[in-house]
């Protein structure tokens, strides 16, 4: 049975998930905290914070996490593969009608539209970003002027980029005597 | 564009779904570099679209992108394997975490090492962000550069200023330009329009 639960609860957060992964939180806490109280909010406080030190879409890691608490591996694997499941479906019926309709002045109006305010969804969840915290040092904001000019004149892999960051970061609070 | 094997698309995933820090925005400047520039599968104006195809539609925006793009790589395969690829990473590690190393984060290590990582992700956000607008604002011949301009700082000052939820932009946006087509002409055909801009 609680198969089935956990299935129905993450296509449903699947389905409604709109604007991506911070969007997505309230609905899922809604859910897991308040309607089924798999976790408690504090251990939902704790599941948000690990999932910003490992990699993976929030609302991945915390499908797969609840998943793996009530109903072990299996469990991990239907709440994940519930959670994406709405993605594919909708992903057929709009490439289906899209690729179809490509060129008609409809679908490409919409689309020259879609692109300015995407680009201002992205660019508004970067600034929300700035607000927690991140920007408490001279080094961290070199670290994130050095990553934007690199990445928009240059084709080093954002990867190398996020791992010399890492690095960055555990050498001024590890090694340094005085912190910058 | 030759196309792409289907264990080729799956790598590239996988790597960056094990990168991806901060969600799925950050996956974008990983993704843009593998497809468009490293492997040279897609075109810089389909990457873009397929971008906002991901954010118009429901679910998880980081596997929504992994099928659009995969898909264009490679058909419905192609799309199973990108997006395969992408949750794989996370799904492995949560698992661990969940039944070893649930205080991680508590770690100091850790917590020194993202200090260094969070600036990086807000950059690799901006960059895409930035990206994505100079193509906004060259993807309609008729339409002058500044609307899109004006359209992406509006979208902003929305979500920042006044907490809009992102839903209703996008629906509006898409109202707006089904409604705007009503007066516009069709057009000739993509094809020779993306030849006359890349020379």
């Amino acid at each position: 049975m609680i198969y089935v639960y956990l299935f129905w609860v993450f296509f449903k957060i699947g389905l409604f998930g709109f604007g991506g992964g911070m969007a997505m939180i309230s609905l899922i806490r809604m859910e897991v905290v308040d309607h089924y109280a798999w976790l408690t909010a504090s251990q939902f406080a704790d599941l948000l914070a690990i999932s910003q030190v490992t990699p993976g879409p929030i609302s991945v890691n915390t499908a797969t996490f609840i998943g793996y608490t009530q109903a072990g591996i299996v469990g991990s694997l239907v709440a994940t593969a519930a959670l994406v499941l709405p993605n594919l479906i909708l992903m057929v019926i709009v490439l289906k009608y899209y690729l179809a309709h490509r060129d008609s002045k409809y679908m490409r109006s919409v689309m020259s539209i879609l692109l300015p305010v995407v680009a201002g969804l992205i660019l508004a969840a970067a600034l929300m970003m700035c607000k927690d915290g991140i920007f408490t040092s001279v080094t961290t904001v070199g670290i994130f002027v050095v990553v934007l000019v690199l990445n928009l004149f240059t084709k080093v892999n954002p990867i190398l980029l996020i791992v010399m960051s890492a690095v960055v970061g555990y050498l001024i609070n590890n090694s340094l005597p005085v912190a910058i | 564009m030759k196309k792409a094997s289907l264990w080729t698309i799956f790598y590239e995933f996988l790597k960056i779904g094990a990168f991806t820090f901060g969600g799925g925005y950050a996956m974008i400047s990983m993704v843009e570099r593998a497809l468009v520039k490293k492997r040279h599968w897609l075109s810089d104006m389909e990457f873009w679209e397929c971008i906002a195809l991901a954010q118009a539609l429901p679910g998880v925006f980081a596997v929504n992108m992994a099928l659009y793009t995969g898909h264009r790589i490679n058909g419905k395969k192609g799309a199973g394997v990108a997006a395969a690829g992408a949750v794989l990473p996370s799904v492995v590690i949560i698992c661990l975490i969940a039944s070893f190393f649930y205080h991680l984060r508590d770690n100091e290590t850790v917590q020194s090492i993202f200090t260094g990582i969070r600036p990086c992700v807000v950059a690799l956000i901006f960059a895409p962000g930035l990206k994505m607008l100079r193509k906004a604002m060259q993807s309609d011949p008729v339409r002058p550069a500044w609307v899109a301009l004006l359209i992406a700082l509006l979208v902003m000052v929305l979500i920042c200023g006044f907490a809009f939820s992102p839903v209703y932009i996008i629906i509006g946006a898409m109202v707006a330009g089904a409604i705007m087509a009503l007066g516009r002409k069709p057009r000739h055909s993509r094809k020779s329009q993306e030849k006359t801009k890349s020379k």
